[in-house]
């Protein structure tokens, strides 16, 4: 057996890998305002996983992967085309499409993958313990097959995001200017959405969808509590996140819990030292300033 | 049936900054702009100004390519804008971004020359100089390390304007950039667009203040869904402009005998 | 049919689900309405937690100190919420994704240790998930139908407010309501909602029934009042439909039952409501489109030659469109089939060009002196 599928070191690396992708590409969702789109995608995908599933008999695999992707795509589509019949808020769009694909992709299960490896349960929240149980070879090397999927995808999610930052980060701040200066910020959108899309379908064996979207909010959320400048939260928030893996894990074997689902909670913490730290600065800036006030003779 | 353009500088149209003919744009069913043919000679400080909903930022956004045009064309220089994105810098309402993003002055200064850079070079030394000279220009040198969201509102406005000048750009457009900045910004803005304008570059801005028109511009467009006049100031700042440009609603077309002001008494002008 | 409407277990089954449709409706109008269609998504993941407390609390699976529980870690979400978003510069949608889905990890991590430790009772909290509307018992509803009115009560009680904040929070902050505190309220109550429906449709999925039956209700009605009642009948219609499908088909989870019960209830709403819906917006285009004479689009082209001062003025199909807020295509072409107008030539960068002929010019002045004539033997 290599190192890579020994299971400690298969279950650290993975959920390490999911949690820093998601941070990186989530660090631009979370500055766009579009967070709750996290959420959208990754329970739509479920459909995705379903009808992949079902065509090809597989949850693994590039087709799979890229097939299950699109239907995230399919949810951002859908709510943008609800909004745009001004019949519906896109809060209420949001809220009415992910459900629909979600359920239609519980109940497709339901009806035809009954007592295999697919179950929705799975789906949604994963188990990264057993990562190990399931590895291809690659080049000589054994590695498990969620390990492999989330390396790829981290890879093809930094890739996008060093070669199309500035697009991605005009696009982000000032769509119009994005537009207006030939940066096609539409198209940057659906990409950077079909990357976040592909990265939970990735990331369901391990963490599951619904933990996915912790990795994506939280460590950026962190990030953004802690630092003005774009590069350095984006690092942060992969830190922040690469550090939950090992952290939840601990936590999961200490208490006998779910790994994933510790993996994600780790992340909690970071947050909350993140929000007391600011309201301390604030507290103490706005007392220093009630001093400065009261000692000035003007006052 | 499409005729093709003749060469850029044989066109009527290049003697103009600005030139557009029967541009019409519409959302959903009402048109936001109707038959707008306008002429703004280079080298001028130009103002726009009309009531609320009168289509001011949206003229904008069509001369820009943000908005689709149901009908007419803009030229710029006898150009259409994509052929020339750097010859024109924008500076959007200082309300349609989110100032808590994590960046700081001179690096939203350097993003007026994204375009230039095309898709993947990252920006260099050169363009942080060229974003700091840009910043200089509007007095803004000492706080360009500054996290944005720590800027004045006046402040914001000027690294806003850094961000199009950094671009060297043959035409500005700005909307709305006295809204929400004290007096004393107002001054530097103007003081600025002023000097840009005796480099020769041409500056169309959107207003609202009608008080300091006559101080401010030298050329003048009255909008309200449709041109109601444009021209010189002196020619054109006229008490029945005025009237006819803030008098309430304006038909867009005289069709069948309808008087052409539906209402000519509502006094919104302030 | 008759037998099965007999049936104890359907029976208790429909009941609940009719409950859980009634008061999501009711409270998911105001959600919708105030753009806050997600928080209900919010507040049902992170009652996970909540429910593994209350079992562990109770040491069984007890409704009643579930919904408590579930209560209490909703609301608790809800405030963490407003925390965030309201002292940092994190935005709304920021602190409802963060607290959603660390609330949604604490009860895995909870469920999970319950599941470690044993104990046959913990089979069901599984079933919160995707909810399992035969694991209701009649005595299940009783804790349901308190929670059910204690929040129409609010509302009723409250619906003046609840109903000025709806519409315009800054006029009812100045008339004196205590806005945040209503805001609370109303959270408070969306949160027994979302609480209600947990067992039957589960946490993942009770955000659709906040939204959907609110969705649709909207495309029918101008009123609130309308609106709200109109919300839980369909909420209704949809718990029940879906519950008795889940119940005829066993094996298929009820939440996703009910929800794509509710989703098509709204997608129905919005492609047939009289007033909002897309199929009469479409219809009534085509009237429009169909009534809007030839001879009304040759006098706009007549129009705008002489605004321009030139009777050749080639006229853009486009801005005849967005004068008509239509497309005129059809009578274009029927007009050029007359020969009163003709297709020109256009630069590359613009749409289809038209032209008055000289017979079209006539006419169109024609039309206009009857017009003018008419309109003055009236005056």
């Amino acid at each position: 057996m290599s190192l890579l599928a020994e299971p400690l070191v298969a279950i650290l690396l993975t959920g390490m890998l999911v949690g820093t992708s998601a941070a990186l590409l989530g660090s631009f969702l979370v500055l766009r305002g579009n967070s709750m789109l996290a959420d959208a995608i990754s329970h739509s995908i479920l459909f995705g996983i379903a009808v992949a599933w079902l065509l090809s008999g597989q949850t693994s695999g590039p087709v799979q992967i890229a097939g299950a992707a699109l239907s995230g795509v399919l949810a951002v589509f859908l709510i943008e085309t609800l909004t745009r019949t001004r019949r519906l808020r896109d809060d209420a769009a949001t809220g009415l499409v992910f459900p629909a694909l979600f359920s239609a992709g519980v109940v497709l299960i339901n009806v035809t993958a009954r007592d295999v490896h697919l179950d929705e349960h799975t789906v949604l929240l994963g188990e990264v313990g057993f990562v190990w149980l399931d590895t291809v070879t690659v080049a000589g090397v054994e590695l498990p097959r969620a390990m492999l999927a989330t390396g790829v995808m981290l890879l093809l999610d930094a890739a996008f995001v060093l070669a199309f930052y500035k697009a991605l980060k005009l696009a982000t701040f000032d769509p119009d200017l994005a537009r207006a200066l030939g940066l096609a910020p539409g198209i940057i959108f659906y990409a950077h959405l079909a990357l976040v899309s592909g990265t939970a379908v990735a990331a369901f064996d391990a963490v599951g969808v619904v933990l996915f979207i912790t990795f994506v909010v939280v460590p950026p959320a962190t990030a953004y509590l802690l630092t003005r400048r774009l590069l350095p939260m984006i690092v942060l928030a992969m830190l922040i996140a690469a550090l939950s893996a090992p952290l939840g894990y601990a936590l999961a074997i200490a208490l006998n819990v779910s790994i994933g689902g510790s993996m994600a909670l780790a992340n909690g913490p970071f947050l909350l030292l993140a929000y007391g730290w600011r309201r301390w600065r604030q507290q103490r800036h706005s007392a220093r300033a009630m001093a400065t006030q009261s000692g000035s003779p003007s006052a | 049936m499409a005729a093709m353009d003749p060469p850029a500088e044989e066109r009527p149209s290049a003697r103009w900054a600005l030139h557009t003919e029967d541009l019409t744009v519409s959302y959903g069913d009402r048109p936001a702009l109707w038959d707008i043919d306008l002429n703004i000679p280079p080298g001028v400080l130009a103002g726009v100004i009309g009531p609320n909903g009168a289509g001011k930022s949206t003229l904008l956004k069509a001369v820009l390519g943000l908005v689709p045009l149901s009908a007419g064309h803009v030229r710029l220089f006898g150009r259409r804008y994509r052929e020339q994105r750097q010859r024109v810098g924008y500076v959007p309402q200082r309300s349609s971004v989110d100032w808590d993003f994590p960046t700081t002055a001179v690096d939203v200064v350097t993003m007026g020359l994204y375009g230039q850079l095309g898709w993947l070079r990252w920006p260099g030394r050169r363009e942080r100089d060229q974003a700091l000279r840009a910043l200089e220009e509007v007095g803004m040198e000492t706080l360009a390390d500054r996290q944005i969201s720590e800027l004045s509102g006046g402040q914001q406005q000027r690294v806003f304007i850094a961000r199009a000048l950094v671009q060297q750009p043959d035409i500005l457009l700005l909307d709305e950039p006295m809204a929400g900045v004290d007096a004393t910004t107002e001054r530097s803005i103007i003081e600025i667009l002023g000097r840009l304008r005796d480099e020769g570059r041409t500056i169309i801005l959107v207003h609202h203040d009608l008080q300091t028109v006559q101080r401010y511009f030298d050329w003048l467009v009255f909008l309200n869904v449709r041109v109601i006049a444009a021209g010189p100031i002196d020619s054109v700042y006229t008490a029945r402009n005025l009237r006819r440009a803030y008098g309430g609603q304006v038909a867009l077309l005289d069709e069948g005998g309808r008087p052409t002001e539906a209402s000519d008494d509502a006094g919104a002008a302030d | 049919m008759p037998a099965l409407l007999t049936d104890y277990t359907l029976q208790t089954v429909l009941l609940g689900a009719v409950l859980i449709g009634v008061i999501s409706g009711v409270l998911g109008s105001f959600a919708v309405l105030r753009r806050q269609s997600l928080l209900g998504d919010t507040l049902s993941h992170a009652a996970l937690p909540g429910v593994c407390i209350g079992f562990m609390v109770a040491g069984a699976r007890d409704l009643g100190s579930i919904m408590g529980g579930a209560l209490v870690t909703a609301v608790a979400a809800a405030l963490m919420t407003v925390a965030i978003t309201r002292h940092t510069r994190l935005k709304m949608d920021a602190g409802l994704a963060a607290t959603l889905s660390l609330g949604f990890a604490l009860g895995v991590v909870l469920l999970t240790w319950i599941q470690s430790r044993g104990g046959a009772a913990q089979a069901g909290l599984d079933s919160f998930l995707f909810g399992q509307a035969a694991a209701t018992t009649r005595a299940d509803l009783y804790p349901m139908l308190g929670l059910v009115g204690i929040s129409l009560l609010g509302v009723v009680v409250l619906w003046k407010p609840l109903k000025l904040m709806t519409f315009d929070p800054t006029f009812a902050a100045v008339a004196g309501l205590p806005v945040h505190r209503l805001e609370a309220l109303l959270t408070a109550m969306i949160a027994l909602a979302v609480v209600t429906g947990l067992q039957m449709v589960g946490v993942v999925l009770m955000t659709a029934m906040v939204i959907a039956p609110g969705a649709a209700a909207r495309q029918w009605c101008g009123s609130l009042l309308g609106m709200v009642v109109l919300s839980a009948v369909l909420g209704a219609v949809a718990g029940a439909v879906g519950g008795l499908a889940s119940a005829l088909a066993p094996g298929l989870s009820t939440g996703p039952l009910i929800v794509l019960t509710a989703t098509l209830i709204a997608l129905i709403s919005l492609l047939v409501a009289p007033h909002r819906g897309l199929i009469p917006q479409w219809y009534r285009q085509r009237r429009r489109r169909q009534s809007t004479s030839t001879d009304r689009i040759l006098g706009t082209l007549y129009e705008l030659a002489r605004e321009h001062d030139d009777w050749r003025y080639r006229v853009e199909q486009g801005a005849v469109d967005a004068y008509h807020g239509m497309v005129t295509e059809p009578q274009l072409v029927a007009l050029a089939e007359r020969g009163l107008v003709t297709p020109v030539d256009h630069l590359p960068d613009e749409g289809p060009h038209w032209q008055l002929t000289e017979a079209g010019v006539d006419h169109a002045a024609a039309r206009e002196a009857r017009q003018r004539g008419r309109r003055r033997s009236r005056s």
